[in-house]
């Protein structure tokens, strides 16, 4: 009874009332209006604790309810097929979002590639290897790079970061293969450090600590007696992380990679200092400016004429955020599996 | 025989040790990786900052090509814009958080609230501007700060429940049930006794809120937009320092690069000072 809280009101706020009403009613008269207001303030503030809950549904409703509209015009005009075409031309509106979407899953799957790795080769050491007294200045400089704007990761790359990926990868690579058919083709454009690639490597870096974290978060959960009972038997850290921690967490630990993945294809102002904003696609080089969906919502929407241009860039929004949203949705649930209530990391 | 199964034995534990030992140096190699890059930003930003920060950064306006001037008007714009999102994103995410811990915890509603809470915590920024857009700067034909205060107040919001919600469930039960049984309305338990012991939590909360949004560029780009003089008004495009940065560092001009590093020192030491803040408030909590 003293749990269950809404009951509580009426059945304690009544009975001390008319205990106390025979002897203060001269006296001292009861604080009825107190009394009243209790409940009457309780439904209220009830209500807006609701209303505003409530009002987070209404905002994802919302956008995915306004992007529509807004895109109806080139849903209508193009369909599916938009997402199939890779022509772009503001001129003789005719819109198709192929190539934004090959920037984006490219980049991304970049970042991926190098990103995994290293976050799970710092989640191991966090967890296994790392002595106690570094463990947390550590962990807070991995989570601490996860809180810098990515403006800061977008000009650093663009400033500082391209030109020495130019000079020392791009231009070497380029001599040593520029005339080999296949590869060359790979290395090829202008020697600035611009294109997929070097977006594709800043992404990495700036998902990194979302990855890393959850993923120590996650080791963190596997029970010590296991991990102990392993080490008892003999196995070496390796085979405690790859064969117990690992197979224990494995849910934990591709939720994390979904959620780096969600943070990477939205990712706006890292990629579009340094993947050049160029639609095209025509060469397949790393090298090569090219263009992501948010890269190209950045550059172009605020000077997209109203109709078909600005409906194009919403439906390429819409479609961006369809993703994002598949992507998160299965984190969350993969995560969820591993753990009902704690360490789930934003 | 029996020596050549031992040789077996010895060459396959020198295996392991070989594989564990190639295993802990690749760990210690991705730390080293990670690190590596948070100073190399880190260094560059302060050495290059440094370098084009003056009295005149946080004095004057924001220049012409090639001229001298400043950021102050994009730092107030920002500083502005930051402040009203905080105050109206602030309320509605704390209310939600307390809705989720104290008043429904495992309906459906909760789950759900707390399924879409994160999937807006992580929703592309950007979008979140398209919406704005859509819903406020094209119903009223102009570009304005109010539409940056909006977008940004939706940035607060689930950031604000998220921290609240964890804080408030970290108040122990007992806590509550004394007030209960003192006679105490529920309102009055979740104001003054809950939330109140909650507080340095749900103000760290706000904090990373705040240190989040005085970063965002994307959702500001089309709601916000930008504006070359110092303005108090709300209903015209706004200057804000991630946008500013933004057009200055895509700039050839070297005056603006210059002040574009000055902005990104300012707000990298901001953001992670709150940051900072935030963290050594909650461990002095629990």
């Amino acid at each position: 009874m003293s749990i269950t809280l809404p009951a509580n009101e009426n059945s304690l706020h009544r009975p001390i009332q008319s205990v106390n009403l025979p002897g203060r009613v001269m006296t001292n008269p009861p604080p009825m209006k107190k009394a009243r207001s209790g409940p009457l303030a309780d439904r209220l503030f009830g209500l807006a604790a609701k209303s505003a809950a409530v009002f987070t549904l209404v905002v994802l409703a919302a956008i995915l309810v306004s992007l529509t509209i807004s895109a109806w015009p080139a849903i209508a005009k193009f369909g599916f097929g938009f997402l199939t075409s890779s022509t772009w031309d503001p001129v003789k509106e005719d819109f198709g979002g192929l190539v934004m979407i090959y920037g984006t899953v490219m980049t991304s799957a970049i970042a991926l590639l190098i990103a995994v790795p290293v976050s799970f080769g710092i989640a191991l050491f966090l967890t296994e290897l790392s002595p106690a007294w570094l463990k947390r200045p550590l962990g807070t400089a991995i989570e601490l790079l996860a809180a810098v704007p990515s403006i800061v990761y977008g000009m650093w790359g663009l400033l500082v970061f391209s030109p020495v990926l130019s000079t020392y990868v791009q231009q070497p690579l380029q001599k040593a293969f520029g005339d080999v058919p296949v590869l060359g083709s790979l290395f090829s454009g202008a020697p600035v450090g611009i294109g997929i690639l070097s977006a594709g490597i800043i992404l990495a870096i700036m998902i990194i600590p979302f990855i890393a974290s959850v993923m120590r978060d996650v080791f963190e959960v596997t029970p010590t007696l296991l991990k102990e009972s392993a080490y008892g038997l003999g196995a070496t850290t390796w085979e405690v992380v790859s064969k117990v921690v690992l197979p224990y967490t494995k849910a934990g630990v591709v939720g994390g990679i979904m959620l780096g993945l969600g943070r990477a294809i939205g990712e706006t102002m890292a990629i579009t200092f340094v993947i050049g904003n160029f639609n095209q696609l025509n060469s397949l080089s790393l090298f090569e400016a090219a263009n992501s969906i948010t890269s190209a919502l950045a550059n172009e929407f605020a000077e997209a004429g109203e109709g078909l241009h600005q409906g194009a860039l919403m439906y390429l929004g819409l479609v961006l955020f369809f993703i994002t949203f598949v992507v998160l949705a299965l984190s969350k649930i993969l995560l969820a599996q591993l753990q009902k209530n704690e360490g789930a990391k934003t | 025989m029996s020596a050549v199964k031992l040789d077996a034995r010895e060459a396959k534990y020198a295996r392991r040790k070989f594989v564990n030992r190639v295993a802990i140096a690749m760990a210690m190699a991705a730390m080293a990786f990670g690190l590596f890059w948070l100073f190399w930003i880190l260094f560059e930003t302060v050495r290059l900052g440094l370098e084009g920060l003056t009295l005149a950064t946080l004095t004057e306006m924001t220049p012409p090509p090639n001229e001298v001037g400043g950021l102050a008007n994009a730092i107030y714009g920002s500083f502005l814009m930051v402040m009203l999102a905080t105050f109206v994103g602030t309320p509605i995410g704390v209310m939600a958080g307390i809705y989720l811990a104290e008043f429904d915890t495992k309906g459906w509603l909760a789950v759900l609230t707390r399924f879409v809470n994160d999937i807006l915590l992580s929703a592309p920024s950007i979008v979140i501007g398209l919406f704005v857009y859509a819903v406020v700067v094209s119903r009223f034909k102009s570009f304005s700060g109010w539409a940056g205060v909006v977008a940004l107040a939706l940035i607060v919001i689930p950031v604000v429940i998220r921290t609240t919600e964890n804080m408030l469930q970290l108040v122990p039960p007992g806590l509550r049930e004394a007030a209960y049984a003192l006679g105490a309305p529920k309102w009055k338990v979740i104001l003054s006794i809950t939330l109140k012991a909650a507080r340095s939590g749900v103000v760290t909360g706000v904090m990373l809120a705040v240190a989040r949004i005085a970063g965002e560029t994307a959702p500001l780009l089309f709601t916000a937009l930008s504006n070359q003089f110092w303005t108090s008004s709300l209903s015209e495009p706004m200057a804000s320092l991630p946008v500013t940065i933004f057009k200055f560092a895509m700039s050839p001009y070297e005056n603006w690069q210059k002040l574009a590093w000055a902005g990104v020192f300012l707000i990298t030491m901001a953001v992670l000072g709150l940051n900072i803040l935030a963290r050594v408030l909650t461990r002095s909590k629990i």
